[in-house]
Order: C-alpha cells, then sequence, then structure tokens
C-alpha cells in the first residue's frame, strides 16, 4: 500500500534505513520539513501522522504503507495559509524560520489535543479538563527548539489563535 | 546506519520466529532504537516491526486493567481510566519526554528504552553495556547522571523512564509471550536488572520474548504523585524521581508505596522504606528516618555526589505533599 503525504500517494519503494523525514524530503519533494537534530531532540522535523503529531526523523518510511501524512504543505498555502501560519506572521514568531514547520504542524496538532482533552504534566488536576494557558503551551511546545529564541511571540502566535491567556 | 533486514510480523507465532534469529531486534515506536542504530550503538541484523500485531488495547483485566504493549504514551496518559484511577502513571508518563514522542512511543517500547549514560552513546569509549569486556570509562568520568544504587563495577548507568518507576509503585506486571508461546508474568519491579557483571542486559527478555503488556492491579486510591527533579523545567531526564501512593487514615500513614527514578539501573523499590512510614504519624522525623534508611547504601561517583540530598530531600517534600502537610 501506498503513503499519502498531503492527500497524494505516494510508492514506498525505498532502502529500508530511510526515515520519513528523508522520505518526504527526497523521495516525495516535500523539503518544508525539515531535519536539524536528526535525533528527535530539536523538534524542527515534526509532521502530523494520522493526525498526530510525531518526529519524522525518528521512524522509517517502510512502517507507514497505509498511513496519512500531513506536512506544512499540506496545512496552508502563501495564498491560504493556515490560521497559525498566519499567526506566526503577525506575530513574528520566528526570525530564521528554521524550525517554523516544525513549530506550526506541532501547534496545529496540540491544539487538537487541548480539544480532545489531553492533560499535561503540569496541569494542576491530571483527570480534569485542561486550560490552555501560557504555562501549557510552553510544557506542551517543549519538544520544539527555536534557535534563534523567538519563544516569547510563538507562544503570543499560538495563544491568539486558540483564544488563550499567554 | 548499518543495513538491516525489515521484517514485519503479522502474527505473534511469526514475531517469535522471527526475532529468534541472531541479532534481530523488535520495533514499535522505534524513538530510541532509531536514534541508537543511526549512531551505530545498535546494529540489528534484522528488525521485527511488531507494530500489525493485536497489542493496542486497554481492556479490563480482573479487577484493574491490560495495557497492550502497542499502546503509545499518550493514549496510556489519556485514558480516562488511567487518569483518575492510576493518576500516578498518568503523571508520570506526562513527565517524559515530549507529545511528540510519546504519540509514538509504546508501554512495551517504554520499558526497553536504554540508558542515556554518555559513555553508552559515544562509540570512542569503553563501555561494558555497548561493548561487554571493555570497562566502563564513567567510572572516575563525567558521572553526573549516574547511579548511586545497586551500581556495580561494571556499570553505573541508570535506567532513564518515568513510566516503569510509577508502574513499580502501583506493582504492576508485564506480560511476557515467550517463543513457545507460554505466558508468564514479571513484576515490573523484577523486571529490570542490577547491572553486575552483566550489565548489556537491561532487564530478564530472553530472546524472542514478546512483551503483549502491562497489568495494572485493582485501583488503591490514595495520594498519588509523581515528582521529577531535572535540570530543565520540560524534556529532561530525571536526576531524581518519586512515585508516590499514599493512604493517610486517622492522622497515621496506613500504607504507602514508593519508588525511585534516576537512582539506579532499574526504578528503586525498597520495602523496608514502606514498612518504615506505615503505622507511624507523618513528621519531618519520619521522613528523615524514610530518607537516611532508602540511602544507607548509597555511594555517589564523584560528579553525582549531590544525588544523596537531592533525594533525602525530594522524599520528604513528596512525604509532606503527600501526607497533607506543606511544601
Amino acid at each position: 500500500m501506498p503513503i499519502t503525504i498531503n492527500g497524494v500517494d505516494h510508492a514506498l519503494d525505498v532502502d529500508p534505513r530511510t526515515s520519513l523525514l528523508d522520505f518526504l524530503r527526497r523521495d516525495a519533494g516535500l523539503t518544508g520539513t525539515k531535519k536539524g537534530c536528526d535525533h528527535g531532540q530539536c523538534g524542527a522535523c515534526t509532521v502530523l501522522l494520522n493526525g498526530q503529531r510525531i518526529n519524522s526523523c525518528l521512524t522509517l518510511a517502510v512502517m507507514h504503507d497505509g498511513d496519512s501524512v500531513t506536512t506544512i504543505e499540506g496545512l496552508g498555502t502563501p495564498d491560504a495559509p493556515h490560521p497559525l501560519q498566519a499567526a506566526f506572521v503577525r506575530h513574528d514568531g520566528y526570525q530564521c524560520g528554521y524550525c517554523t514547520p516544525g513549530q506550526i504542524c506541532s501547534a496545529k496538532a496540540m491544539l487538537d489535543e487541548i480539544a480532545a482533552g489531553w492533560t499535561s504534566y503540569v496541569s494542576d488536576d491530571v483527570a480534569g479538563t485542561p486550560v490552555l494557558t501560557g504555562e501549557e503551551i510552553r510544557e506542551r511546545m517543549s519538544g520544539n527548539v527555536c534557535r534563534c529564541g523567538a519563544y516569547s511571540n510563538i507562544v503570543a502566535a499560538i495563544a491568539e489563535v486558540a483564544g488563550a491567556q499567554a | 546506519m548499518k543495513p538491516f533486514d525489515y521484517q514485519r510480523a503479522h502474527g505473534l507465532g511469526e514475531a517469535h520466529q522471527l526475532l529468534v534469529a541472531d541479532r534481530a531486534r523488535p520495533i514499535a515506536g522505534g524513538t530510541n532504537l532509531l536514534d541508537l542504530m543511526k549512531l551505530e550503538v545498535e546494529t540489528p541484523s534484522a528488525l521485527v516491526d511488531l507494530n500489525r500485531l493485536p497489542l493496542g488495547g486497554i481492556e479490563p483485566r480482573g479487577e484493574g486493567l491490560h495495557i497492550g504493549a502497542l499502546v503509545s504514551n499518550s493514549a496510556c496518559a489519556a485514558d480516562p481510566r488511567i487518569r483518575s484511577q492510576y493518576p500516578v502513571l498518568a503523571r508520570a508518563i506526562l513527565a517524559g519526554a515530549t507529545f511528540q514522542l510519546r504519540n509514538k512511543a509504546t508501554t512495551g517500547g517504554n520499558l526497553c528504552q536504554r540508558t542515556r549514560c554518555y559513555y553508552f552513546y559515544d562509540l570512542a569509549q569503553a563501555c561494558n553495556k555497548r561493548a561487554p569486556g571493555t570497562g566502563c570509562a564513567a567510572v572516575g568520568g563525567f558521572n553526573r547522571i549516574h547511579a548511586i544504587l545497586g551500581a556495580s563495577d561494571a556499570c553505573i548507568a541508570t535506567y532513564p523512564g518515568d513510566m516503569a518507576v510509577a508502574l513499580s509503585a502501583l506493582d504492576a506486571a508485564v506480560e511476557i509471550l515467550d517463543a513457545k508461546g507460554d505466558k508468564r508474568h514479571v513484576p515490573v519491579r523484577d523486571f529490570h536488572r542490577l547491572p553486575g557483571d552483566t550489565p548489556e542486559r537491561d532487564n530478564v527478555l530472553e530472546p524472542g520474548d514478546v512483551i503483549t503488556g502491562v497489568v495494572l492491579p485493582a485501583p488503591v486510591g490514595g495520594t498519588q504523585l509523581y515528582r521529577k527533579v531535572r535540570d530543565r523545567a520540560s524534556y529532561a531526564f530525571a536526576l531524581v524521581s518519586v512515585a508516590a501512593v499514599v493512604h493517610l487514615e486517622d492522622g497515621v500513614i496506613a500504607r504507602a508505596r514508593l519508588a525511585f527514578g534516576g537512582l539506579a539501573h532499574k526504578p528503586w523499590h525498597d520495602p523496608r522504606v514502606e514498612q518504615l512510614l506505615e503505622g507511624q504519624a507523618p513528621s519531618d522525623a519520619l521522613f528523615d528516618e524514610a530518607a537516611i534508611l532508602l540511602l544507607d547504601q548509597a555511594r555517589g561517583q564523584g560528579s553525582n555526589d549531590f544525588k544523596i540530598p537531592l533525594t533525602r530531600r525530594t522524599l520528604k517534600a513528596v512525604l509532606r505533599e503527600a501526607t497533607g502537610g506543606t511544601l
């Protein structure tokens, strides 16, 4: 079975060592997803796998036939940006921009996780309904590193889209 | 990364057959194994992909729950039964890694994650865990994150996980299916090993074994806490962590279950400490006694000497909070 990326099927005829990240960039030609550390520490390679955020560097492409992947190219376009993309621009949520695709994919999934009621380590009641505060956003985005240090603007951009107080 | 054969197991029988091959390794989430394969710390001849096996649900088992080996850390921590009846487990899982990693990491794989000892990761260094017989560069080296309990001359590495620390406090069991098709249950407290002179073996799994799930006993209630002390507030391994399940009745500690991360080659559980606390009224003097007993065999390696007072203080803070005192 093929892998579906942003709604388009791709055959998985690759060396088993190929990470999903390398498959996206090299074989599918989707270079929006970035390779930072290649060890799951920086989050630049974050994509949505069947709707959930993952580090695409730490999984093999061949494990994902039949799965559906959404990358930054699938979230929005320059003419029709995703609300998070527009908010990052408005709040200047980047400097060099290298971590930005991963930040935005991660933030998209984070908002879905909040909507699904997932709590985090900083939630007061692990069995309760999460409230998206600035502290929650920072905890939930800790898997995405920004070497330029644009964190405060990233949090502001996400908070605006989520309707939360940063 | 070294070349390997990629094989997908379509059933448990096929998984066992593929896994008994020399240097075959199972893969589920892959978040630890692929990292180590990129560095060539791990060089399996074959990867056996377990992801399509039917091990994905959380189901009632007796009065407790059976968590399938392929349940992701995220799904486990988000399950309403885990959150309400086993909050120490949900908190411990949420204390580890990131949402991205927890979406991929599995219950079985998390139990099997390997140490983050710097020397284990560095192919240029001696490491008895990675290359048995070569020595241990962490002894006398940079050993800030290393063990203060249960270490050996051969290895002072720590088990890095959070989930298993909570499972130890809850006295959960690992369900394992061996290559002959026989099922056994190993208490989480006995699943990981002390290093001794065979630190290359992290746990009691034998070739061909497949972890099929984790069995939680009936919910016990009580105050359930997981406190993790680390170098940054999020996305870091524990220097010290404490999982606590404490029942206070009529001003007396009726029951205490404690497990510790970051201290040893396995989640640390010391029944002597629980016995000391039980039947006693909480007090700072009692908590001091508990910490002294917990650490009576503790030995620093130089850079990690601070872990001894840090453990004492963290345990006391957790016990104060669990018994309704102030921090």
